[in-house]
């Protein structure tokens, strides 16, 4: 039974990061229906990004947390800016593969400039471990995930009663219904990829907290696990990303109790493979109606 | 005449590759300078069969490594473990790796529109992740010992043979075809097209044509492992096909030659390296969306026939208009 | 004789009802018109006898086959071709390329032929040359047959959409709202054209339609649909003068 329950803090941990990130992918597909490679590798500038503000100006946690996600908003605004605002009406394969040569190029970049070995992250936490129902549990877990579930009500709210928010869904569904808003579609665009890359970057730091290294490529695996689980969830779907977030979670840390951890990867994708053979749109996904 | 012609053409191209492949052996070419030739033509193979799908069936696939790295490894397989000859392991790359494309379409055609690049890519990391756990393969560390049966006149046949063979597929029914589905699939179902069937066998081809060029590729480097085939090998065959021209061969040639040129000249920037390549794409992307070449192609890459035969019905029938519409 | 009924077609989309209890009987050689207001549901009768959609009640039978759960591509081979009201032509290949590929399935040679260039191959792209120039020579588009598809202008797309329909040989011609579009003068051209090509190819011809006067002046039959039901059938002088029509189109006037 404490076993079951350790390994279910682990699997909810991982699963609110894969969520956190899962939710960036999600809302930029419904605004852009752009697969926006870059964003794994604006969770690992993010982790970066933590990294310096905690060792240079020596920030405690939360502020380090709130100075990355806006450095990280900061970052996705331009990469959207300079990069994909351009190419909006050209073919679409053109923008995607753009989003590939970003995501090259931050992971690159980051490597030539910062060196490719891994880094021990600051320890911004004292780490304690108390038991729960017989489940060593340390503070860092809780806090993991209570941050995310924080995160993605804050979010929850923002798409639901705010303006921007609504215009976001318009979007997505509608987009006559948008000009009668009075709010651009850049804006709104703007708004969605700095959320995004906010929750990116604290998803970052989280995952340095845990595990305590970053590195230039972090944000390859985890950005990929992140976009199976949002269209997992069924990508554009808000609800979505958080129900494939915690399910790839769930599977990943069961699976591994099974299996060689080795094979965790594989599974993940496989799994996807099989949901998306069964029902393409994704879990939570209508069935598209052809338009002729 | 024209036979004559052609046939004299194709025996000057063969006498350079086979002058080149002598220049090397007694090495008045440095054995480097063949290595990066050889590699240019296995990226062409590589870059060109990634056209077929990206370019000119429209779909988006990213996973290409995958089947370059089933092509590798089933061939060293034969050279290494049943010491079978290096021209029987090419072609059983070949096949496999074209059958498991076939297969994948199975898949991969009943989704549409990204999932078609998640169900490739998510096929490239399974595959890495086998040969990573597997020991038969050596796992991670890889398989050595792959015998040197790469040379410079191999690499040359099979990328001009490849170019060929896509060219005469590409100007036929096939071509047409997939050109159609990706430019309307609706309609082109409607044209009595069996959409799936013909995407289907535009992924064998493609797929077996990176594994051949898997399997040049293991026996040129003699060794191989699973991390040559991860997604970065993907990406660059994607960086080329997108620098070069999206729907066009001769693209193809351009951005391999181009991009494979260029890291090799780039060398002493160390890493950097790698960030000029993604500033590339982007830029190209940003100023040229469709790559270099767009979907043009050289004249020699057309086929001659047609036009003559179209020029004479044209200046002929011009006369008569058909008045009664 | 019965080409094609359609028997009590009804489809739903998310609940929405989109045509409801659809019944038709086309006789070889027939010119039929489906006229209707905007989303009266005559684009979804098409897409359902194309098998775009598969409907959630009722049959099609074309030449005593049941093709209500057929593929379009099967359908297209068993003899029924269409148009789209928002013209689909392969933009990026040429005029040729376009009538070309609607003959793929009546070349027969496989890759291997194409390969290496062989005897049947030559053949049937010879062939197929020759065919598909006689068919753009009719349609007084073969002087533009290395023009882009984009390229050509609106009246020669929707003429090349058509020879592009005809060349698959079909029995049945489908066309979907034609002269969406067009001013008086082309429309008229249109309705010259329809009736050319329905004597020409003895074809028989259905019609949707969203201006009355295109298919008064050639249609023999005309069936109204609005809000997926039929709600007239007869001559053309019939419809003209039926109220439930004239009522269903009024509605559409004050839109206007």
């Amino acid at each position: 039974m404490s076993y079951f329950i350790q390994q279910l803090l682990n699997a909810l941990q991982l699963g609110s990061i894969y969520a956190l990130i899962a939710l960036g992918y999600t809302m930029v597909y419904g605004v852009l229906g752009l697969i926006n490679f870059a964003h794994g590798d604006i969770f690992m500038a993010g982790a970066f990004f933590g990294f310096f503000t905690a060792y240079l100006l020596k920030l405690p946690l939360i502020p380090t947390l709130i100075l990355s996600m806006l450095l990280a908003s900061a970052l996705g605004i331009m990469i959207e800016r300079i990069a994909y605002r351009p190419l909006r009406k050209a073919p679409r394969m053109s923008l995607i593969i753009t989003a590939l040569g970003i995501s090259l190029f931050l992971e690159n970049f980051t490597r030539a400039t910062l060196g490719g070995q891994p880094r021990s992250f600051p320890k911004l936490l004292e780490i304690q471990d108390f038991t729960f129902l017989g489940a060593s549990v340390t503070n860092l877990q809780v806090v993991i995930i209570l941050v995310s579930i924080f995160l993605m009500l804050v979010l929850r709210y923002i798409v639901q009663n705010t303006m921007i928010g609504k215009a976001m869904r318009a979007v997505s569904d509608n987009k006559e219904v948008l000009a009668l808003m009075g709010i651009s579609l850049d804006t709104v665009i703007m708004v969605t990829f700095g959320l995004g890359s906010a929750l990116a970057a604290t998803a970052g730091i989280l995952v340095g907290l845990a595990y305590p290294v970053i590195d230039p490529y972090m944000g390859i695996t985890v950005g990929w696990k992140a976009f199976i689980a949002a269209v997992l969830g069924g990508i554009g779907l808000i609800n979505g990303a958080l129900v494939g977030g915690f399910i790839l979670g769930f599977i990943e840390i069961f699976a591994a109790a099974l299996l060689p951890s080795t094979y965790r990867d594989g599974i993940a994708f496989t799994i996807l493979i099989i949901v998306l053979l069964l029902k393409p749109t994704g879990l939570l996904g209508r069935p598209v109606i052809k338009k002729v | 005449m024209k036979i004559i012609k052609s046939i004299a053409f194709w025996t000057v191209i063969l006498a350079l590759g086979i002058l080149v492949e002598m220049l090397g052996r007694f090495e008045y070419i440095n054995p480097y300078v063949i290595q990066v030739l050889e590699l240019i033509g296995i990226n062409i193979i590589l870059v060109s069969s990634l056209n077929i799908i990206n370019g000119f069936l429209g779909e988006f696939a990213i996973g290409h490594a995958g089947f370059m790295a089933t092509g590798a490894y089933l061939s060293a397989i034969c050279t290494v473990k049943f010491h079978m000859p290096f021209a029987l392991g090419f072609l059983a790359a070949g096949l496999l790796s074209g059958l498991i494309a076939y297969l994948i379409g199975v898949p991969a055609f009943k989704t549409f529109g990204d999932y078609l690049a998640v169900i490739t890519l998510g096929f490239n990391m399974i595959i890495v992740n086998l040969l990573n756990n597997l020991e038969y393969v050596g796992a991670a560390r890889g398989m050595v010992g792959l015998p040197k049966s790469t040379n410079f006149i191999w690499v040359f046949c099979a990328t001009i043979l490849t170019l060929i063979i896509f060219r005469n597929i590409i100007f036929s029914n096939y071509g047409r075809i997939w050109t159609a589905i990706r430019e309307n699939t609706l309609a082109a179902e409607m044209m009595g097209i069996n959409v799936v069937r013909s995407k289907m066998v535009a992924f064998a081809i493609a797929g077996c044509f990176a594994g051949l060029a898997g399997a040049l590729w293991g026996h040129m480097l003699q060794y191989i492992n699973p991390s040559s085939f991860t997604y970065l090998k993907s990406t660059d065959m994607l960086t080329m096909l997108y620098l070069g021209g999206v729907g066009s061969l001769t693209g193809s040639v351009l951005g391999a030659v181009l991009m494979t040129g260029l890291l090799e000249i780039l060398r002493d920037l160390g890493v950097w390296r790698m960030v000029i390549g993604p500033v590339i794409l982007v830029l190209i992307m940003l100023t040229k969306p469709l790559g270099l070449f767009g979907s043009r192609e050289l004249k020699i890459v057309q086929p001659k026939s047609d036009r003559e035969e179209v020029q004479k019905y044209v200046s002929h029938a011009g006369r008569k208009h058909n008045n009664e519409l | 004789m019965s080409l094609m009924q359609v028997e009590n077609i009804t489809m739903n989309f998310d609940g929405l009802r989109a045509v409801q209890n659809f019944n038709l009987d086309l006789q070889e050689g027939e010119l039929i018109g489906l006229i209707g207001p905007n989303g009266a549901g005559k684009t979804t009768v098409f897409n359902i006898l194309t098998g775009v959609y598969i409907p959630s009640q009722g049959t099609v039978t074309f030449a005593g086959e049941n093709i209500t759960k057929h593929a379009p591509w099967q359908i297209n081979r068993s003899g029924i071709a269409r148009t789209f009201q928002n013209i689909r032509l392969f933009d990026n290949m040429t005029v040729l390329d376009n009538i070309k590929v609607a003959m793929n399935y009546q070349m027969k040679y496989k890759m291997f032929s194409a390969v290496l260039r062989t005897p049947k191959y030559r053949q049937e792209e010879s062939m197929v040359l020759k065919e598909s120039l006689e068919m753009l020579q009719l349609f007084n588009l073969v002087e533009k047959y290395n023009f882009l598809a984009k390229n050509l202008s609106y009246g020669e797309q929707r003429r090349l959409e058509i020879a592009r329909a005809l060349t698959t040989k079909p029995r049945l011609l489908l066309l979907d709202e034609p002269a969406a579009g067009m001013n008086a003068k082309e429309s008229e051209e249109l309705m010259h054209l329809i009736s050319w090509i329905h004597k020409k190819f003895n074809l028989t011809i259905l019609l949707i339609e969203h201006h009355m006067p295109v298919v008064m002046g050639i249609c023999q039959r005309i069936k109204v649909l609005d809000f997926g039901q039929t709600i007239a059938e007869g001559t053309p002088d019939e419809i003209k003068n039926n109220p439930k029509v004239i009522e269903a189109y009024l509605g559409e006037e004050v839109d206007h």
